[in-house]
């Protein structure tokens, strides 16, 4: 018997948009002939370009919306590929793939996300799909640390979230230049002056590993629950179902048990070497 | 389940008819080792190893491997479009697998055939073959089988299992594909007394196998404590991460996937990977969660005598055949690891003075 192999083909999305982010970062919009994409917060797609190759990369756009977006680092061969591209352009996709964000798990109380650097694409995702149905929520935080003031993602969005009155944004950077006027520093600066209800706050992070070790620490430290902290971790998704092997992690395979997961449930993993353990 | 004799003239001319049905693989020698290999007409699997230096892994799970083709030259009607190439998937038959690299594709089968995923590829390939055994009567000294689950007589994976007779092959006929098989052969003589014969042989030969390899108290060690072991830096310590021991072992399954494009036309590969190189985890901004090559030596490890054992219940993730043993530029010897990690203790928490 020979099989279908759906797997490993991708399907074609139409680039409608590619639009300038930062000096490094592009927004890539698509469609597909098929209606929505269908995502959950925190999965990611295999974005393909015909004889470059494959790279895994998150949705940051809210479910259910007609198109779907990906921010695109310019960083190595298919991403580099993929800032050259423009409209009219078709992309090759598989997925979306893995466990995203508990969503359903966030409702009743207050939410914290914590972004660093890029990980700020796929909590834009989750953030819309909160906002999507705001009722559903007590407080949303967003605790938001770059490098400077010109890596920041979505100035637009961060604008807009705050001024609408619904989302608490609090944005910093490493370094700031002569057009910043927030605050200097770390995310767990933020995070140490932040009043919260450590019973009733539920906190997805994704960023770096040292973001998980240190706001992680701090979270902990203000008497939230390792059960209640979900973070998103990276690795190298090739197949992006669990068979390659190149983001296993302990028992693991990240792309299709994760790649979110609570903080208790990697906490005896010795290779979630994000938790600093 | 039945016994058949087969005699050795008979074998030659049952060969050459089975080539009439099936595509046939079997040993061959090539310089100074042995190799699983196409046989054309008139040639003969050459049973006189002691183990094949590659496993009969690529013939279900190549090296190389593409996933489709594609041509990027706009002016062809079907530019753009994904074309999975024609593959051969007619029935083929590996004769002479030793029954540790039989029993690797069924581990190896736990990762390729998930209930939602089952890879088209390795699962055709692998639907299309009847492995036909042949039992281990002289080990080498590197074989482990009998630590590791396995044995020189086990029949898992197995369609017919032969145990070599000097002037015949006595052949334990196991699934319907085995029956298939011998029909197609044309062997037919019925061994019904044989059963007996086959057990005492499979007792002789077990003795024969070097043992003391123990895997029983692993399931039952502290995956962080185990990771935090003392002995890591010294078991890594003349490590040069060559690969040798992942492309060599028949239950390595790692893969990469990479386009190549020659002028307009490409393909999609995927390829064996490893473990054991840097590349493997190194992500695009620059981090690389196994940095250095203590955690690689570590991941092989704890993969094969660890998570795999966590993860799926079945045993270790390995068979004994001793190739990762035999072959290792460095003298790496799983067996000592093992016995490492089957036998650790944490060090006591010490009192607070």
């Amino acid at each position: 018997m020979v099989r279908q192999q759906a797997f490993y083909m991708p399907w074609f999305a139409n680039l409608e948009s590619s639009e300038h982010l930062t000096d490094h970062e592009r927004l890539l919009t698509f469609t597909r002939d098929a209606g929505p994409l269908g995502h959950e917060p925190g999965q990611f797609l295999q974005v393909s370009v015909l004889g470059v190759g494959e790279a895994p990369l998150s949705v940051c756009s809210a479910p259910r919306e007609q198109a779907f977006q990906v921010c695109v680092t310019d960083k190595g061969h298919v991403s580099h590929a993929l800032h050259k591209l423009g409209p009219g352009d078709k992309v090759g996709m598989r997925g979306p793939y893995g466990q995203g964000f508990p969503v359903g798990r966030f409702a009743g109380g207050d939410v914290l996300l914590v972004a660093g650097g890029v990980g700020m694409a796929p909590l834009r995702c989750l953030l819309g799909s909160l906002l999507s149905r705001r009722e559903d929520y007590g407080r949303i935080i967003l605790v938001y640390g770059a490098r400077n003031p010109g890596c920041l993602l979505f100035k637009k969005d961060l604008d807009a979230w705050g001024r609408s009155g619904e989302v608490e944004v609090h944005c910093i950077v490493d370094h700031a230049d002569d057009t910043w006027t927030g605050p200097e520093g770390v995310v767990t600066d933020p995070l140490a002056d932040l009043e919260l209800d450590p019973e009733n706050t539920r906190v997805a992070m994704v960023g770096p590993p040292a973001v998980f070790r240190f706001a992680g620490a701090a979270l902990l430290e203000r008497g939230i629950s390792g059960n209640d902290i979900y973070l998103s971790l990276e690795r190298r998704f090739q197949c992006g179902i669990g068979k390659c092997g190149h983001c296993q992690l302990n028992d693991l395979y990240i792309c299709r048990d994760g790649p979110v997961f609570s903080w208790s449930f990697l906490k005896n993993r010795p290779e979630a070497t994000e938790l600093g353990q | 389940m039945r016994f058949l004799k087969i005699a050795k003239d008979d074998w030659t001319r049952g060969v050459e008819d089975l080539k009439k049905s099936f595509r046939v693989f079997g040993p061959v020698k090539e310089k100074e080792a042995y190799d699983f290999r196409l046989l054309d007409k008139g040639v003969l699997p050459d049973f006189s190893f002691q183990n094949t230096r590659l496993s009969p892994k690529s013939t279900v799970y190549p090296q190389s491997e593409i996933l489709f083709e594609y041509t990027l030259d706009e002016s062809k009607a079907d530019h753009h479009v994904h074309k999975v190439p024609e593959k051969d998937y007619s029935p083929r038959v590996i004769l002479g697998i030793r029954p540790c690299d039989a029993k690797a594709f069924e581990l190896v089968r736990l990762n390729f055939d998930t209930p939602e995923y089952k890879d088209p590829y390795w699962l055709s390939a692998y639907e299309a073959t009847t492995k036909v055994g042949l039992a281990c009567d002289d080990p080498c000294s590197t074989c482990f089988c009998t630590s590791a689950g396995s044995g020189p007589y086990d029949e898992a994976g197995l369609d017919v299992l032969l145990a070599d007779r000097d002037d015949h092959f006595l052949a334990k006929v196991l699934t319907e594909k085995g029956e298939a098989f011998v029909s197609a052969a044309g062997w037919n003589t019925e061994a019904p007394d044989a059963e007996a014969g086959f057990e005492k042989l499979a007792a002789e030969a077990e003795g024969k196998v070097p043992g003391g390899v123990p895997t029983d108290k692993l399931a039952d060690k502290e995956t962080v404590a185990l990771h935090g072991a003392d002995f890591w830096e010294d078991v890594a310590f003349s490590c040069i991460n060559c690969g040798t021991c992942t492309y060599l072992c028949p239950t390595c399954w790692c893969f990469d996937i990479q386009d190549e494009v020659k002028g307009a036309e490409g393909v999609r590969m995927r390829n064996w990977d490893s473990c054991m190189f840097p590349l493997f985890t190194l992500h695009g901004s620059g981090h690389n969660p196994r940095a250095t090559k203590v955690d690689r030596v570590r991941q092989r490890f704890m993969h094969k005598l660890k998570y795999f054992v966590d993860r799926y219940g079945r045993g270790i993730q390995c068979v004994g055949c001793g190739r990762c043993v035999s072959s290792c530029p460095v003298n790496i010897d799983i067996r000592r690891v093992a016995r490492l990690m089957n036998e650790f203790e944490p060090a006591p928490e010490k009192c607070p003075a």
